[in-house]
Formats: structure tokens, sequence, C-alpha cells
């Protein structure tokens, strides 16, 4: 290992000024920025997520109110989708490592991506002041008519917020792709490129191609709300199914915007921590193509019971099933990759372990919803609530806090406690199942979701949920404290601490603000340990 | 506090069984992956595990064979699964002609429903066992949706139009009603029973309930008190088409389309009479958009029908078949 001593100039005291942090052009500092937004908006989901499962812990609505518990979910689910998991591993792993790991200076627009952050923030800022003002009851999804006539929350206002901050996911994707496609290294060819790359090359299609949809959606839905123009209440002559096309179209595609690139990551720490290189390298980076383009084909299946015809739902059911199958093979590629491995249990890895094992029963449990028979008896119960929290936090929130723990010596200078972080990563593990696990049973059994009050045959699994949620919420709160200490006290990292291999590992940590003292030129893919293979800069 | 850990729904329809066998195989099928990856991901984990600081990873890149068969054999599972749940949808949404109907208007927050014969009921639906039974659902608001899990059945109701559902109960009881889509403060108390009954109770729970003739006689009462029947005559007099005999025809309409003459084409007739007007006739039918309620205008289409089903006074009499081989079980509720 080279020297442990950390470079006396360096992207984090390179400019102490709040301006050199809030006119930054700097991809590495933006990237801090986007981190300390989004950690705030995943503590104030949560919160609304914690007042959800204590009113749940009993049958009656006597916590809060019902209106209040529709708002609760409402901005639960508008914080953690648009202002959570969309920006998360993109704007902050993604903005800090893609021009590393592809040997360039910055991404291709610095202002650009400034300003992707200030757009984000506006929107959000909308978004809190709707949450404050008395929030919103329309639940995430904004369904017309209700959210157009019937709705007396704030829903404008929190519309807004999304189509503002759609726009900042557009400039990160249009960022991404330019940067991929122009700036990489001499020698970093395609299939040489890092997986975490491809990842969010294909998320990056999704954000540009899709977002524009959401935006005009919310659009609309604000012009019948606001001049009664009808367009999808049927008492202004409007049709409320092509709402749910309109939505769907981006809604669904953006469960792979925040899936693909926590994908990406589980490909980096498998191939770190097993040091070995992927099994498979051209499957793995096409199914996220795959999964980018099929995903786009989809949306219809949240409309098998809206009264869409019967041919479309079976065209869509089989599209669904198709998606499918690149997922699949990433997570048989990802378990070969193990084989003959040199597995560390270090605590990135662990999340891995445990992406895997939960992000396979998200999307097995998918394939019940795909199937039209099936779906008709799921539809809107917590069965859908378990599969895409074990998608979205099984899967998301697992590789966003996978790459965290693995970055965060580069990212930092700094190591941190790793007992702390197995006992961390332990409890979100068993936390979550015990969250979500129970609500494939009550699903089943017919409880439907944004139900404030229930039947009381439900109750068990929920004071199991609300038990499983107040470990999941301490284990969140874990994270952060040793975090926050390691800034200052823990050892430092050294430019590659795990032993890895890929541009990122060959620059000091923390990393200078130019990157590279020098271009380097590439001469083979990441992630070669056997012995045959050489260091990546020659 | 708790006594039993519930982990199926009652099967008490003919269309719970069928559900049940899929979620069944669905189970064993992705429960078998869902081990298997988690055994491999276990088993490499520990036999692989890093015996010294230096030690690295043997260098596999990959293998095609091993790529195919992983994608091409769950492709294959899928498959079944997308043809098993094909089957199943198109059983689900065709009811059998013997259907018996049974009108629901979702509004917030309640259930209203509304038997051929003009009993009426909210939050509350009595049917009989053995029968199949079709609800045809409209909203007078926001979108619901009906889901009785006990039977697995499930439908939006979408305000502008009818969706159907349909089911046959297998057992006398009370099973829930759910609305299963968000509609506003109290989505959660739009809630009510399902009772299914013998059909000799069921008859008797008819006969006590309706007062005020079936929906098809009120909806001929409509028809006279909306001044229809001065356009609409029974000879072709009439500045409207004669609707006697129409109903599940083709009729051609002034854009050189024909349209199915159903609920849906009564429906718009009504609320939007310009969209398509019957080829022949002037556009000159005034909108009642506003001026007759969901209910009125399930009853007017009840009654359009009652038109075409032979019946002189174009009245229907509720059905009376009784499957046989039904025991006088009393339900545990009585109207």
């Amino acid at each position: 290992m080279e020297t442990i001593a950390p470079p006396t100039l360096n992207y984090l005291n390179n400019g102490h000024s709040l301006s050199s942090w809030l006119l930054t052009r700097d991809h590495k500092r933006i990237a801090l920025l986007y981190l300390a937004s989004i950690t705030a908006f995943f503590f104030l989901g949560g919160f609304f997520a914690l007042m959800i499962r204590l009113e749940l812990l009993t049958p009656a609505a006597d916590l809060v109110e019902p209106d209040t518990y529709n708002k609760l979910f409402t901005m639960h689910g508008v914080v953690m989708v648009f202002f959570f998991l969309i920006p998360s591993i993109p704007a902050v792993l993604g903005n800090f490592l893609i021009p590393i790991m592809i040997g360039a200076k910055d991404l291709a627009f610095p202002r650009i991506n400034l300003l992707s952050w200030y757009i984000y923030v506006l929107g959000g800022l909308f978004t809190v002041v709707a949450a404050i003002s008395g929030g919103v009851d329309t639940g995430w999804t904004f369904y017309a008519p209700y959210s157009t006539s019937a709705s007396n929350s704030h829903v404008i206002l929190a519309g807004v917020g999304i189509f503002i901050t759609g726009f900042s996911s557009i400039l990160t994707g249009l960022n991404f792709i330019v940067t991929v496609h122009r700036m990489r290294a001499p020698g970093l060819t395609w299939f040489r490129l890092p997986l975490f790359v491809w990842a969010h090359y294909a998320t990056s299609l999704i954000m540009i191609l899709g977002t524009p949809v959401i935006a005009i959606t919310v659009l609309l839905v604000a012009v019948e709300r606001g001049l009664h123009l009808g367009i999808f209440d049927p008492a202004l002559g409007g049709d409320p199914i092509l709402f749910q096309h309109l939505f769907w179209f981006y809604s669904h595609p953006a469960v792979y915007i925040m899936i693909l690139p926590a994908m990406g990551v589980i490909s980096e720490l498998i191939q770190c921590f097993a040091r070995k290189n992927i099994f498979g390298y051209a499957f793995v980076a096409f199914s996220s193509l795959a999964i980018a383009i099929i995903g786009f084909l989809v949306w219809g299946h949240h409309l098998f019971v809206s009264g869409q015809s019967t041919y479309a739902g079976l065209v869509f059911s089989i599209i669904s099933m198709f998606v499918a199958i690149p997922s699949a093979v990433k997570v048989f590629n990802w378990t070969a990759t193990l084989y003959k491995g040199s597995v560390s249990w270090d605590s990135p890895m662990l999340y891995a372990f445990g992406f895997i094992g939960l992000f396979t029963i998200g999307g097995l449990t998918g394939l019940f919803l795909a199937t039209l028979g099936m779906d008709i008896h799921m539809h809107d119960t917590y069965f859908i609530i378990a599969h895409f929290h074990y998608v979205m936090v099984g899967g998301a929130i697992f590789g966003y806090l996978g790459g965290m723990h693995y970055w965060w010596p580069k990212i930092t200078g700094r190591m941190y406690p790793e007992g702390w972080a197995k006992f961390a990563c332990l409890n979100i593990f068993v936390g979550f199942n015990l969250t979500f696990f129970p609500q494939f049973v009550v699903g089943y059994l017919g409880m439907p979701r944004r139900y404030a009050m229930y039947a009381p045959e439900f109750q068990v699994y929920n004071v199991l949920s609300t038990a499983g949620a107040t470990i999941l919420g301490i284990g969140y709160l874990i994270p952060m404290v040793y975090f926050a200490w390691s800034l200052k006290n823990a050892p430092l990292a050294g430019p590659n601490p795990w032993g890895a291999r890929g541009l990122e590992w060959e620059i000091p940590s923390p990393p200078p603000t130019e990157n590279f003292a020098t271009t380097p030129i590439v001469t083979h893919g990441t992630h070669q340990y056997a012995p045959s293979h050489e260091v990546g800069i020659v | 506090m708790f006594t039993n850990f519930p982990f199926f729904p009652q099967q008490a329809s003919e269309q719970a069984a069928q559900i049940d066998a899929l979620y069944f195989f669905l189970l064993a099928v992705t429960g078998f992956f869902a081990v298997l990856v988690a055994v491999l991901v276990v088993v490499f984990a520990i036999k692989f595990r890093r015996k010294h600081d230096q030690e690295v990873g043997y260098p596999i890149h990959g293998s095609l064979a091993l790529e195919l068969l992983w994608t091409f054999i769950p492709l294959g599972i899928t498959m079944v699964m997308f043809v098993w749940g094909a089957q199943v949808f198109f059983h689900m949404t065709r009811a059998p002609k013997n259907a018996m109907d049974i009108y629901i208007v979702g509004k917030q927050w309640m259930w209203k429903a509304q038997h051929m014969d003009g009993a009426r009921e909210i939050n509350e639906l009595h049917v009989p066992i053995g029968r199949p039974v079709r609800l045809i659902m409209g909203s007078e608001d926001v979108i619901h949706s009906f889901f009785i899990p006990d039977f697995r059945v499930k439908a939006d109701v979408v305000p502008g139009r009818y969706n159907h559902m349909w089911f046959t109960a297998t057992q006398p009881g009370r099973f829930h009603i759910f609305c299963t889509q968000y509609c506003g403060t109290k989505h959660s108390a739009m809630i009510g029973w399902v009772t299914a009954m013998t059909p000799a109770d069921y008859q008797t729970w008819l006969s006590g309930g309706s007062t005020g003739g079936s929906m098809s006689e009120a909806g001929a009462k409509l028809f006279t008190d909306l001044a229809c029947v001065t356009c609409h005559m029974d000879n072709a007099q009439g500045r409207g088409p004669v609707l006697k005999g129409l109903y599940g025809k083709q009729v051609l309409v002034n854009n050189n389309q024909t349209v199915t003459f159903d609920d849906a084409y009564i429906r718009e007739s009504i609320l939007t009479p310009q969209a398509k007007v019957v080829a022949g006739f002037q556009p000159i039918m005034p909108t009642f958009q506003g001026l007759v309620t969901e209910e009125q205008l399930l009853q007017l289409i009840a009654y359009v029908k009652s038109l075409s089903d032979g019946s002189a006074q174009g009245v229907t009499a509720p059905a009376t078949q009784a499957p046989s081989g039904q025991a006088g079980t009393p339900p545990e509720i009585k109207k």
C-alpha cells in the first residue's frame, strides 16, 4: 500500500468559504451538496414513515386523523421517490465517481451540474412549503380526478415541486451521457467501462426520455385543477384512465432510475470484495440497457384492474415478464462471480449480500403482479407495498448504503468503525425484513394500502411491521453517527484501503480538485485482480 | 390478544380456488429460486472466504452456455406464469351469459347497490350462492375500487364509464368489501359486507326488501318524467330512434361507424348526445348531464335494456332459477 498521508491540497480543503461550496463547479463538491440535501429529505421522509407505522399499530385511527394520515403517506411517497431515491445514487455517488472512473477531470458541463443542484433545491423548497402549509393528500400517484377535482390540499404546490425537480434529473442525465461519450480517458473503450458507469448510462437514458412525461402530466393536473379544462375528469369531458397511462409511462421506468444505479454499485462491490472480475461482463452491462429499454413498455401493468382492454393487459403482462429476465441475469452473474473468489466480509460486501437476497425477493414478487389473474387480487393491497419496498429499500437503499461505505474512504479520506458498520448493516437487514415481510401476508389476506383504519384481524401483522420499522429506524441512525464521527476521528484511509482495482483507487483520498495530475491511459477493464494483469495506469 | 395468524383469506368463491392454485404455483417457483440464490450466495461466501490478505480470486470471465441457460430457463418459466395468469384473467373478465346483474355505484364514501328487482342497499350486498353474479359498476365522483378479498375479485369503479366484474359465491357467510383505490378522507371507511345466502334465503330477502318496484320500472317512470318518451316513441314517428329491440345490436352512427348499443353507449347518449348520433337522425337531443344521477342513469339503462328482452311492459322479473343441490342453510345475518 502506498503512502497513508493525505494529499496536502485536495478538493475538500481547496477553499473554505461558503461561496467556494455554493458556487463550486467541482463535481465532487456538488456531490456533497447533494449528499447533504438528500440526507435531509431522507430523514424527513423517514419521519413520515415513522408516523405512518405508529398510526397503524392499532386498527382505529387514533394517533392521527384520517386526513392527516392521508397526507403522511402522500408526503412519505413524494419525498422518498422524487427527493431521495431518484437523486440518491446518481447525484451523489454518480456525480462523484463517474468523472474519476473514466479518467476525466470533471463532468462535461460543470455549470449545468451545479444548476441541477439548485433546481433540485428549488423543487424541494416548493414541496417542503406544500408540506408545512397543510400538506397534500392525493397519494404520490396524484390519480385524477381526485387530484384535479376532489382534493382540498396543496396539489398544485407539490406538483410544481415535482415539475421543477424533474429538470434537475434531466440535466444530470444529459450531463452523464455526454460525459461518458466524450470524456473517457485514452484506452477506456466501452467494454472496459466500470459496470457502475454502464448502469448510470442506462439510468440517464431513462431520465432524459421519461422525466419530460411526468412534467407534462403534473402540468396537465395543474391546468385541470386551476383552469377547469377537461383533461382527466369525465365531468369536464376528460378521461381518468389517460392520467394513469401518462403517470406510469414515467413512473414505472422511474423504478429503474432508482434500482439500476444500485445494481451498478453492487457490481463494483462484488468484484472488489471477491477480488475477481465480474462473471459475464457483457451480459451484466447489456442487461442494464435491456432493463432501461424494456422498462418503457410495461407501464400498463399498473392498470390491470382499471378497465384497460383485456388485450392491452395481455401485452403488458408478457412484456413485464420479459423485463424480469435481465434482472435475473444480473443476479445469477453476481452469484457466479463469488464462485472461486476471495470473498471478504467487509461491511460494504454485507450490504451487497443483503441486496442480492432482498432484491431477489422484490423481483420475484414482481412476477406475481405481472401475472394477470394474480394481480387482480393483489392490486392495491399491502402485497404491492411489500414488493416495492423490497425493491426500493432492500434494493436501492442497500445499494446506496453499500456504496457509501465502500467509497466513504475515497470521499473523505477516512475509514469508519467497521464493527459498528457491520452491526448497523445487520440491524437494517433484520429491521427491514421484520417491517416488510409481514406485509406480503397481510396483503394476500386483503388489507388495502392507504388505509388509516383497518379490520382487526390484520393487526398482528401491523404490530410486527411497526416493531420492525423501529429497529430499521435505529439502523439508519447508527451510520449517521459514525460517519459524522469519522470525519475528524477515524484513521486515514490511504488511496486504496480495499485493495481494489479501478481508476478511482489510483488517486489520493480525498482526491485533488483536478482528480488526475496527468490523464491516465487505460489498457484493460477494471477489477482485474489475478496476477497476470497489471494495474490500470501505465 | 392475537389468537391466530391467518395466512390465507377464506376461499368463498369459485374464483378463489383458481387464484389460490396460481398463487401456490408462483410461491413454489419463486420460493425455489429465492432459496437457490440465497444458498449459493451463503455457500460461496463461506467456502471462498478470503484466507489471507494477499489472496485474489480465480479469473473466470464468463460462460456463454451458462448465460443462455439462465436466460432461457427463467424465460420459459415466466411464459408459463403468463399463460396461466392470462387464462385465469380471461375467465375472470368474461361473465357467463346467465349471470345475474347487480348495479353498484361508488361515491365518497359509500357503496350503493341496486338489484334488478329494485331492492337497494348501502355498504351491503346480498347475493345468492352457486349462481354467477355480475356487478356493473359506476362512480359518482372519483375512482374507487370494489374488492372482495375472500372472493379474490376486484375492479376499479371509474367515473364516466362502467366496469364489470363477476363471481360465483360458494358458501354462505359475511365477507369484507374494501375500497382499494384511494379516494380521499374516508377511503378506509368505504367498506362494507357481502352477505352470501342460499338461493331460497336470497329470495326471501329480496321479497322483504323492495317497495319501489324494479329497476326497469323506475327507469320507465323516469323515461316518462324526463320526457324521453316524446321523441323515443314506440313507432318510427318520433324524432329519435325507436329503442325497442336495439340493446346488444350494432347500430350505424352519423360518421359511418358502427357501435354496439350497450350500457356504455346508452350512458354516453344520455350525457353527451351529440357524440354518436344514430344515422338518419338530427343531433337535436339535449344533454341530461347534471339532471340525472348515476343511479337514475342505471335505471334508465335497465329500462332500455328491458325493451329488448321480450317482456311486454319492458319489466324484467328477477330471475328465479335456483341451482340444484343447495341445502337450506340459514344465512348468518338476517335482513
